[in-house]
C-alpha cells in the first residue's frame, strides 16, 4: 500500500507541473500587454516600458514561469493591481461562500436521490422505476441555467417566496443568508441527483440479488428494514466515491450559477478577473482550482485502492 | 481464424440488428426532432422568415402575430428568425467541435491503446492535465482573450473535448488489441499501419460514433453557457444560448423571450443524448451477443 502511494505521489509532480505550465502560459500568452492593461489607454511608452521592467516583463518567459513558480511554492500567489487584494485573500473570502454552495448542492442532490434510488431498486422494472430513470436521463439534458432561469421564474417571479438574486453573510442574517442559497443550491442539486440516483439504483439492484439478503427475506424481515439496513450500506460505496469527485467538479461547476445568482464565490472571482483582465487573479486561481482537483482526484484513486486491493497491486 | 471472425461478427450484426428493429417511439421522435432542426437550419436562408438581426422599436417584445409568429424580443427582433438562425450556431458548433476531439483524441487514443508503453504514459498524463482544468474556466479565458468568433469557439471547445475521445478509443482499443482477430493480422505479417486501420479503426469507430452524438449535446449546452454569459458567439449573431440571456431580463413580462429557446435546445440536447445512449447501448460490446 505504501509503495503504491509513493507511486501515485510521485506521478503527482509532473502532472501539478504541468498544470502550473498551461496556467502560466494561458495568463501570459494571450494578446494584452498586461502593462498596457493596468496603466489603460493614456500610457505613454516610456511609462509602459519602466512598468514591463518593474514587474519583469521584459525577462524570457520561461525566466518569468520560473520566478513565478517558486513564489507559488512559497505560498505567494501575487497581488491583484486593480484590487491590492493578494491571491490568497480574495479566495480565502469567496471560498467559504461556494464551499456552502457546494454542501448545500450536494446534500440537496443526495436528499432527491437517495429515496428515488432505493424506491426504484426495490420495485426494478416497475412504473415508478421507468418513470424515475426516464426522468433522471431527461433531467442530464437541462442545462444548469436553463433550471436556473426556470427555478427563478417559479420561485422568485412568480409565487415570490424566495429572492432571484443577492447574498448577506452567514454571521450577519442566518435565515436571509439560507433563503439566498436555496434556488442557486436547488440549481446545481437538479443536475446532481440523476447521477447519484442512477449509481445507487444499480448498485442495490446488484446487492439485492446477493443470497444474504434472501436469507433476510427468508427469516421475515421487513422489506424496509431489508432496504435500509440490510441493502444500503454495502450498496453505498460508488456513492461515497462519486459525492467525492462531484464536489471537485462542483468546485469548477458553479461559475453559471454564482454569475446568474449573484454569489460572491469562486467562480464569481473567476468570471470577474476574465472581464476585467486581471491577469494575477486569473493565473493564481485557476491554478488552486485545477490543483485540487488534482488533489481529490488523487485522493479518490486512494480511496479506490482501500476498498479494491486488485487495483494497488496493479491487477485491474 | 478468418472463418471464426466472420461468423462472430455476423451474430454480432444480427444482434445489433434485432435489437435495433425494437427501438421503439421514443427513439424515433428524437431522430424526428434531430432531423428536423436540421432541416430548418440548412433550409433557413429560404424559408420565408423576416431578417434575425432587423431590429423594430415600436414593435418591442411584441405578442404572437401572423406577421410575428413567436413575436419579437427586447430590441424588435423576430423571434422565430432569431431561433432558426440560432439553431445554425447549435449545430456547426455542436458539430464541428466534437469532430475536433473525436480525430485528434480519437488518433491519440488508438495509437496509445497500441502501442502501449511510454507513449501511453505521456498521452494519459497530457490528458489528467487538461481534464485538471474546469472546462469553462478555460473556454471563458481563452475566447475572452482570443476574441469571440465562431471559430475560436469550435476550437477550443474542440480540444477541450479531446480527452474525453481519448478515453473511450483507448479503453476500446485495449480490447480489441487482445482478440485473435489481431493476433491472426500481426501472425499473418500485417504492419502496424494496416492493423490499425483495417483491423481495429472499423471496430473502434462504432464506440466512437456513438460517443459523437453524446459529445454534440454537451457541446450544445457549453455553447450555450458561454453565449448566455455573454462571452459565446458576437451580437448580433443569435444563438440559443444568447436569446436565453436576453429572454432571462424580461422574465416578469415575456418569460416566452427566455422559455421558446430553452425548449428547443433541451429537446436538440435531449435528441442527441437518448440517439446517442441507444446506440452506446447497441455497440457496447459488454452487452453484446460475445
Amino acid at each position: 500500500m505504501l509503495g503504491f502511494i509513493a507511486r501515485r505521489l510521485f506521478y503527482l509532480v509532473p502532472v501539478l507541473l504541468a498544470v502550473s505550465l498551461l496556467t502560466f502560459l494561458i495568463a501570459s500568452l494571450l494578446p494584452g500587454d498586461l502593462a498596457y492593461v493596468i496603466l489603460g489607454d493614456q500610457a505613454t511608452p516610456e511609462k509602459v516600458e519602466a512598468l514591463r521592467q518593474d514587474l519583469g516583463l521584459d525577462q524570457p518567459i520561461w525566466w518569468r514561469y520560473l520566478g513565478w513558480l517558486g513564489h507559488v511554492l512559497e505560498g505567494d500567489f501575487g497581488r491583484s493591481f486593480r484590487t491590492g487584494q493578494t491571491v490568497l485573500e480574495a479566495v480565502a473570502e469567496r471560498l467559504p461562500v461556494s464551499f456552502e454552495l457546494m454542501l448545500f448542492a450536494e446534500l440537496m442532490g443526495l436528499v432527491i436521490g437517495v429515496p428515488i434510488a432505493i424506491i426504484c431498486a426495490a420495485r426494478s422494472g416497475g412504473i415508478f422505476d421507468r418513470v424515475m430513470t426516464g426522468s433522471a436521463f431527461a433531467m442530464l439534458s437541462v442545462p444548469t441555467f436553463l433550471s436556473a432561469i426556470l427555478l427563478i421564474y417559479l420561485f422568485a417571479v412568480q409565487l415570490r417566496w424566495l429572492p432571484a438574486t443577492g447574498y448577506v453573510p452567514f454571521t450577519e442574517d442566518p435565515v436571509g443568508n439560507l433563503r439566498f442559497f436555496v434556488l442557486p443550491a436547488l440549481t446545481l442539486a437538479l443536475a446532481e441527483w440523476p447521477g447519484i440516483m442512477r449509481v445507487l439504483r444499480s448498485d442495490m439492484i446488484a446487492t439485492l440479488q446477493e443470497d444474504y439478503i434472501a436469507l433476510a427475506k427468508a427469516k421475515g424481515l421487513k422489506p424496509s428494514r431489508i432496504l435500509l439496513v440490510h441493502a444500503l450500506k454495502p450498496s453505498s460505496l460508488t456513492l461515497v466515491t462519486i459525492t467525492g469527485i462531484n464536489i471537485g467538479r462542483l468546485l469548477g461547476g458553479t461559475v453559471i450559477v454564482e454569475t446568474i445568482f449573484a454569489l460572491p464565490g469562486i467562480g464569481r472571482l473567476l468570471v470577474g478577473a476574465i472581464y476585467t483582465r486581471d491577469l494575477i487573479i486569473l493565473q493564481g486561481v485557476v491554478l488552486l482550482v485545477a490543483g485540487s482537483f488534482v488533489m481529490m482526484n488523487f485522493i479518490v484513486d486512494m480511496l479506490y485502492a482501500v476498498l479494491d486491493p486488485r487495483i494497488r497491486h496493479g491487477h485491474a | 481464424m478468418a472463418t471464426l471472425e466472420l461468423t462472430l461478427e455476423k451474430d454480432v450484426g444480427a444482434e445489433i440488428s434485432r435489437r435495433a428493429r425494437r427501438l421503439g417511439p421514443v427513439f424515433w421522435s428524437a431522430v424526428g426532432w434531430m432531423v428536423f432542426v436540421f432541416a430548418v437550419a440548412i433550409l433557413a436562408e429560404v424559408l420565408p422568415l423576416p431578417s434575425p438581426t432587423d431590429m423594430d422599436m415600436l414593435e418591442r417584445r411584441a405578442p404572437i402575430s401572423a406577421l410575428h409568429w413567436l413575436g419579437t424580443d427586447g430590441l424588435g427582433r423576430d423571434e422565430l428568425a432569431r431561433l432558426v438562425y440560432g439553431a445554425r450556431i447549435s449545430l456547426i458548433v455542436g458539430l464541428c467541435a466534437p469532430v475536433i476531439g473525436l480525430t485528434i483524441g480519437g488518433a491519440l487514443g488508438m495509437l496509445s491503446g497500441y502501442f502501449r508503453g511510454r507513449f501511453e504514459t505521456l498521452v494519459v498524463g497530457s490528458m489528467d492535465v487538461l481534464l485538471a482544468f474546469p472546462p469553462l474556466i478555460l473556454a471563458l479565458a481563452v475566447t475572452a482573450y482570443l476574441g469571440q468568433s465562431i471559430l475560436n469557439l469550435t476550437v477550443i471547445l474542440g480540444v477541450l473535448g479531446i480527452p474525453a475521445f481519448m478515453r473511450v478509443a483507448r479503453a476500446a482499443t485495449l480490447t480489441l488489441a487482445r482478440r485473435e482477430f489481431v493476433i491472426a493480422a500481426q501472425a499473418l505479417g500485417a504492419t502496424h499501419a494496416r492493423i490499425l486501420l483495417r483491423e481495429l479503426l472499423p471496430n473502434v469507430a462504432l464506440p466512437l460514433l456513438a460517443f459523437f452524438l453524446l459529445g454534440v449535446a454537451v457541446t450544445i449546452v457549453v455553447e450555450g453557457a458561454l453565449s448566455f454569459l455573454g462571452l459565446g458567439v458576437p451580437p448580433p449573431i443569435s444563438s440559443w444560448g444568447s436569446m436565453i440571456g436576453e429572454g432571462r431580463e424580461s422574465l416578469d413580462v415575456a418569460p416566452r423571450l427566455a422559455f421558446i429557446p430553452a425548449t428547443a435546445m433541451f429537446l436538440t440536447v435531449l435528441s442527441f443524448n437518448l440517439v446517442g445512449d441507444t446506440l452506446r447501448a447497441l455497440t457496447d460490446p459488454r452487452q453484446g451477443a460475445l
